[in-house]
């Protein structure tokens, strides 16, 4: 059970968005993409949704292409969680949350169906918003109610046993420091329950207290991969994002903690 | 999307449930249909009415009735009350898919060109006084306006399908522009041959192109009910995934619908639809527009009351609509479109200050 992206290469427009990648993500695990803008970092995620094809390469899942598998059976083992999103109609929150349940739903969501989106609103702390209309939430409160709606969708372990997966486009972006961190303790808890999350964040000390696995992307290319310890180094945050920065343990967990210094030429 | 926002923002969420609101617009509509029947020329009291239908299945109820009011109820006023109804159902239904399909609640039913397309053959139709099919005789002669329209509307909306559909997918950014682009082009088209039309023709061309009922019979209504009742049946299976779509296409995709072919299907029923509206019926504008947002303002935005909500209320208003427009100046006429219009713009614009009233 895995979710394998094979050399892969994006080209649009005669440039080059990703360049021979090639990535093994195991269930259970939190995978974090890094890297500075323009490094690929959301185009791979997208490579592995299925929203972009690749030019070459292709991703397996199961080891079966993602174009084997029906759009429904992708979605009942796998949520995505966009950047932003806008709606323009005034669904309530609750609604939006329930849509989640959609791929398991035959003709109309059971009461089950509505326990979930409750609870995965109660997960994710967003059950206040409920009867509030989406287009009149703040920023930060939709990406919380957009992540609920994630895990609605992958709420229980499929009958046949297979993996869950959690996909995340900077899913922390509006959030404060206190949301950011607790939606990223949900990350982990899932992670524990065996989903494999994958998720872009810019913020390096929270994909340090987050990941597994860190794989960091430069110019369409992985340049390093591996644990926050041994990918996080000083000297590869100066090679890949042109900033010196000193990385100490930190001081109660133990993973790397990134102290930005001053950026190069100032 | 902030102007559109207006539309839609109220903080807090107050909602008719569903299930009230389509009985109660089911309601609505038995007694509008009841009154509509009985008014004109002939009065029938509602009564009479319900008597006169009941004769019609073996049933004696005991209120007297005369065979004149049969007669007018029966061959004039039932047809022409039921074509109402359902072209405003149908209307109203194919722009609720409309606004789905293109997250955007100022859609119209006639966005992807059919209407345009429809006006454009139509008056093509007018100006050659039927060349077309006037030599086939019989059937074709006396419909060639309706089959007229109805082809040149599925014609532009096909030709649209085609512009925005790239690798097996379609892209609705495209499909908006090209709907403009290619409507704009077909009034073009629509405007030179009314310049150099007759005066007979213009008026022909003026009346058409304002909607009327006039055309209502039982032959006529049979036909349009063939392409209407599948295609709004079709589209009320969508109600599910035109839900999911409204969060967005990439994410309507993630929770398992298959966009390109809700999309595809949304189109084809909307353009049945509003092709075979449009080919009896004329332009009828506004219920299509309206109708889906008054339901969205008292129920929600979901589809699965949207659809048949806007349904029942686009019928409701057709036909109170029509019964105006043949009361105020009677025994003339007044256009149906005109009604429409007159009466829907100012409640429309009334509602959205409501709305913006809301806000602040």
């Amino acid at each position: 059970m895995m979710l394998e992206a094979r050399q892969i290469g994006v080209i649009r427009g005669g440039k080059v968005l990703l360049d021979n990648v090639s990535l093994t993500l195991l269930p259970g695990h939190v995978t974090a993409l890094l890297g500075p803008n323009g490094a690929g970092k959301s185009t791979l995620l997208k490579v592995l949704t299925g929203d972009v094809t690749p030019t070459y390469g292709a991703v397996y899942l199961d080891g079966r292409p993602l174009e084997g598998w029906s759009l429904v059976d992708r979605a009942r083992r796998r949520a995505v969680v966009p950047q932003e999103s806008s709606l323009a109609f005034p669904f309530t929150a609750f609604e939006v949350v329930l849509l989640g349940r959609a791929p398991h739903v035959a003709l109309r969501e059971t009461p089950r169906d509505v326990a979930i989106a409750q609870q995965a609103m109660a997960r994710t702390r967003v059950d206040h918003l409920a009867a509030r209309a989406y287009p009149s939430l703040s920023g930060g409160e939709r990406q919380r109610v957009q992540f609920s709606r994630a895990l609605a969708q992958i709420w229980e372990a499929l009958p046949d046993g297979s993996a869950r997966w959690l996909l995340l486009d900077e899913p922390t972006a509006s959030l404060d420091l206190a949301h950011q961190y607790k939606a990223m303790a949900v990350v982990r808890q899932l992670a524990k329950e065996g989903v494999g999350v994958v998720v872009v964040v810019h913020d390096l000390n929270l994909a340090a207290y987050v990941a597994d696995e860190i794989v960091l992307l430069d110019r369409g290319r992985i340049t390093a991969e591996g644990r926050p310890e041994d990918v996080l180094t000083a000297e590869r945050i100066r090679a890949v994002f042109g900033l010196d920065v000193i990385v100490t343990p930190h001081p109660h967990h133990g993973r790397p903690c990134v102290v930005p210094l001053y950026a190069n030429g100032e | 999307m902030a102007a559109v926002n207006i539309l839609a923002t109220r903080p807090q969420a107050l909602r008719l449930p569903g299930h009230w609101l389509i009985g109660g617009l089911a309601g609505a509509l038995c007694g509008i249909v009841l009154l509509a029947v009985g008014i004109g020329a002939v009065a029938i009291t509602p009564a009479q009415s319900l008597s006169i239908l009941a004769e019609l299945i073996g049933l004696d109820v005991g209120v007297p009735f005369t065979e004149q009011q049969q007669a007018v109820l029966l061959t004039i006023r039932l047809p022409r009350v039921l074509f109402g109804a359902l072209v405003g159902a149908g209307l109203a239904m194919a722009g609720a898919a409309m606004q789905g399909v293109f997250r955007n609640p100022l859609a119209d039913p006639g966005i992807i060109g059919v209407s345009s397309g429809a006006a454009l053959a139509a008056v093509l139709c007018i100006r050659t006084n039927g060349w077309l099919f006037g030599k086939a005789g019989g059937m074709l002669a006396v419909y060639q306006l309706p089959i007229a329209a109805f082809l040149g509307g599925s014609l532009v909306a096909f030709i649209v399908y085609r512009l925005a559909r790239r690798e097996g997918t379609l892209s609705v950014g495209l499909l908006l522009l090209a709907g403009i682009a290619l409507a704009m082009l077909a009034e073009a088209l629509r405007g030179a041959l009314i310049f150099a039309a007759t005066d007979d023709q213009l008026r022909s061309v003026t009346f058409w192109s304002l909607g009327s009922l006039g055309a209502a019979s039982w032959v006529n209504l049979s036909m349009v009910a063939a392409l209407v009742l599948p295609a709004m049946m079709w589209l009320g299976r969508l109600a599910r995934p035109l839900d999911a779509l409204l969060l967005g296409e990439a994410e309507a995709r993630h929770l398992g619908f298959d966009v390109t072919t809700v999309t595809r299907l949304a189109m084809l029923a909307a353009t049945l639809i509003v092709g075979a509206t449009v080919a009896f019926a004329g332009i009828i504008g506004f219920i299509g527009l309206v109708a889906p947002h008054l339901i969205r303002l008292a129920a929600g935005p979901s589809h699965r009351t949207l659809l048949p909500g806007a349904a029942l209320l686009g019928a409701c208003l057709v036909v109170l609509a029509d019964l105006l427009a043949r009361t105020v100046v009677s025994p003339a006429e007044m256009p149906l479109g005109v009604v429409t219009a007159s009466l829907g713009a100012p409640c429309f614009l009334w509602l959205l200050l409501q709305e913006r009233g809301f806000r602040s």
